[in-house]
């Protein structure tokens, strides 16, 4: 931290000095390269202007240059805590111009990668947060299930992070039996006892609630005008999810709950979340018991890739293939803006096609730009250590907020 | 068109253009509904009006994001497009108007406090400027950082590049040097007149043309005639022994194509 002493006379004529700190960019509490200026009064935070766009790498830019599948893998590198999430609302706006069926199996599974996707991203998040705020053991425990939740995500799809395994159409492949036996164990025999354990040592913790409850609460009129989402509007008690509100894949046919918070404080905040792991291993459940057998891509060569086998047979299939892999298919001029439910928030694209194989522009609406926004009028008046406890609340990666 | 794909559902759009055509009505330019999305395009300077009223009268109470488009073949070559949500009605809409680097855009921030990032970032990506915005400063791209990125005619390299110099003992600021050129393939369709040439690809264009054509100017200079004739029948090796066709096919040879044809 730099530090700069502002000197302002009062009228008594005593010098009052406020302090300039500089949290981050090279911060492990600012969870990433965030710079926020502080003006403190003592302890007490006075005003904050976030910093962002230190990560910025122009991943909209670039994906201009690129076919709409060649642009896929960059929406894992955004959210790096939640790849899958990205890629799915990426997907699934290439559908919507495309006006593409999607088998039903590809809608379960994606629907289950997802899901694990989330409990992967709280995982880390709650684990940074407790950390935080000065907790240690919760998070060894729980990194250790997100690298369970990692390994799964390799044996489907060959890669732990950037698993570009959801595709414009289905998915990338199928995934073998043993794999969803093998979820649906870690479930039932792993993951609660370790998750439960880890959870009792804080929700209950004397410090850990000294730390986050009534820090940065936020009505629910605030929540709304500030474009809040996920998490953080469900704290402010508002019961809204994009996953139930406007169901996307077989959402629709899945039942959960919606957990919200009474207090819409940083507690609150980190208790939906906890919640949130318990209903998406609901839907996990549901997935592993009611996915059918079938097709995992759409059939539609124009737009998703032959089988391997087929094209050693069919002409036909051949000329798909070569077309699909370097002219890549053409997607109807027109614009959409879809958004999803990610971990975060909502994570939103709007794509706009001018009728070519490439997008003429992807914006991407990151959640952490409303979120880290309201920064300066959430942690006004707390002290220095409770913009820690808030930034972990915010649950922000700068993959995605700068993109 | 049936809706087949499985984009999240909102609320239906029936009658929503109807509805709000008729109290925007004067700043109207067109509405309209494709893939499923309702876009509004209104004046600019009525922006911040528009808003305020499908914020108040039509419940649209978030504003999830503003996003800038650029299309240079335009007069006014940019779109400043707004989404709205609302959360008690279950829909979404768009709301656009076109801008250029001269006309600003009235600034939304009195309506969202959050618009005040997105303007932001429309300003540093596109130079669109947002009059009334308190805090119109760059947000994504670097202290000092000159341009606006996102427009077409940015190149994608940019004009600068940064690295740590050894001698000064700092990050230096360098013009871009390319090593190699950029690998920007067009295959929008190789074969139907990309407007680039494939190396080799000048030779197709027709025979090169030849300051001097080479001649013969008579025969006997050609090399043929009788005595080319005979010099060519001389055997220059033995005959090959004499090969009888038994009938029977060789040994390791592939069978016969049958006559009926087939795969």
């Amino acid at each position: 931290m730099s530090m700069q002493r502002e000197e302002s006379l009062t009228t008594t004529g005593e010098v009052i000095t406020n302090y300039t700190i500089n949290f981050g960019p090279q911060h492990p509490a600012a969870h990433g390269v965030l710079r926020m200026v502080m003006e403190l009064d003592g302890e007490v935070i006075e005003r904050i202007d976030p910093h962002v766009g230190l990560l910025h790498r122009g991943t909209e830019k670039l994906i201009e240059q690129k076919t709409y599948l060649q642009a896929l893998p960059y929406f894992d590198r955004l959210d790096y805590c939640s790849p899958l999430a990205m890629e799915h609302t990426y997907v699934l706006a290439i559908e919507k111009l495309l006006n593409l069926e999607v088998p039903i199996r590809a809608q379960y599974l994606r629907v289950l990668f997802a899901e694990l996707t989330r409990i992967c991203n709280h995982m880390l998040n709650m684990g940074a947060h407790i950390l935080d705020v000065g907790a240690f053991t919760p998070n060894l425990w729980i990194m250790d299930l997100r690298e369970d939740c990692l390994n799964f995500f390799e044996r489907a799809s060959g890669a732990r992070m950037h698993s570009a395994y959801f595709r414009p159409g289905g998915v990338h492949q199928d995934v073998p039996e043993k794999l969803l036996v093998d979820i649906g164990d870690w479930l039932d025999n792993r993951f609660f006892q370790l998750f439960e354990d880890a959870m009792s040592l804080v929700m209950d913790n004397r410090i850990f609630k000294q730390r986050n409850v009534d820090i940065a609460v936020v009505s629910r009129d605030d929540a709304v005008a500030w474009g809040f989402s996920g998490p953080m509007i469900r704290a402010a008690g508002i019961p809204w999810d994009l996953r139930k509100s406007q169901p996307y894949d077989v959402y629709d046919r899945m039942e959960f709950d919606i957990p919200v918070g009474t207090n819409s404080d940083c507690y609150d905040r980190f208790m939906v979340r906890v919640k949130e792991v318990y209903e998406s291993a609901k839907i996990i459940r549901q997935c592993l018991r009611d996915m059918p057998q079938g097709p995992i891509a759409s059939t539609d060569g124009k737009v998703s890739p032959p089988k391997r086998g087929e094209m050693k047979q069919s002409m036909e299939s051949l000329i798909h293939h070569f077309k699909l892999y370097t002219e890549g298919f053409h997607v109807p001029a027109g614009e959409v803006y879809v958004a999803t439910e990610s971990p975060k928030g909502e994570f939103g694209v709007y794509l706009v096609s001018d009728g070519t194989n490439k997008p003429y522009r992807c914006k991407i609406r990151p959640t952490a730009f409303s979120h880290l926004q309201a920064m300066d009028f959430m942690s006004k008046g707390h002290m220095l250590p409770d913009a820690t406890a808030i930034l972990g609340a915010i649950d922000v990666v700068f993959g995605e907020c700068d993109r | 068109m049936a809706v087949l794909h499985s984009a999240p559902k909102f609320a239906s759009n029936e009658g929503v253009i109807d509805a709000i055509s008729e109290t925007i009505s004067v700043w109207l330019i067109e509405s309209y509904d494709s893939h499923g999305e309702l876009v509004f395009r209104v004046e600019r300077d009525a922006i911040a009006r528009v808003l305020q009223i499908l914020r108040d009268d039509h419940a649209y109470q978030q504003l999830m994001e503003i996003a800038g488009v650029d299309y240079p073949s335009r007069p006014e070559r940019f779109e400043v497009v707004y989404m709205l949500q609302s959360l008690t009605k279950n829909h979404r809409v768009m709301v656009k108007c076109s801008a250029s680097e001269d006309t600003p855009v009235p600034t939304v921030t009195t309506l969202w406090p959050n618009a005040g990032w997105l303007e932001r970032e429309v300003f540093d990506m596109y130079g669109v400027t947002f009059a009334g915005n308190p805090d119109l400063r760059r947000i994504l791209t670097d202290y000092g950082f000159e341009g606006h990125p996102f427009r077409k005619d940015f190149p994608m390299t940019g004009y600068t590049e940064l690295r740590y110099s050894e001698e000064e003992k700092r990050v230096v600021y360098e013009p871009v040097v390319l090593a190699q050129e950029m690998r920007t393939f067009d295959f929008l369709s190789p074969w139907e007149g990309a407007d680039y040439v494939l190396p080799g690809d000048e030779k197709s264009r027709g025979a090169p043309t030849v300051a001097e054509p080479k001649t013969t100017e008579k025969p006997g200079d050609t090399g043929a005639g009788k005595k080319a004739d005979e010099a060519a029948a001389k055997p220059v090796a033995p005959p090959a022994p004499d090969q009888k066709d038994s009938g029977k096919p060789a040994p390791g040879a592939p069978d016969a194509t049958s006559k009926e044809g087939g795969r």
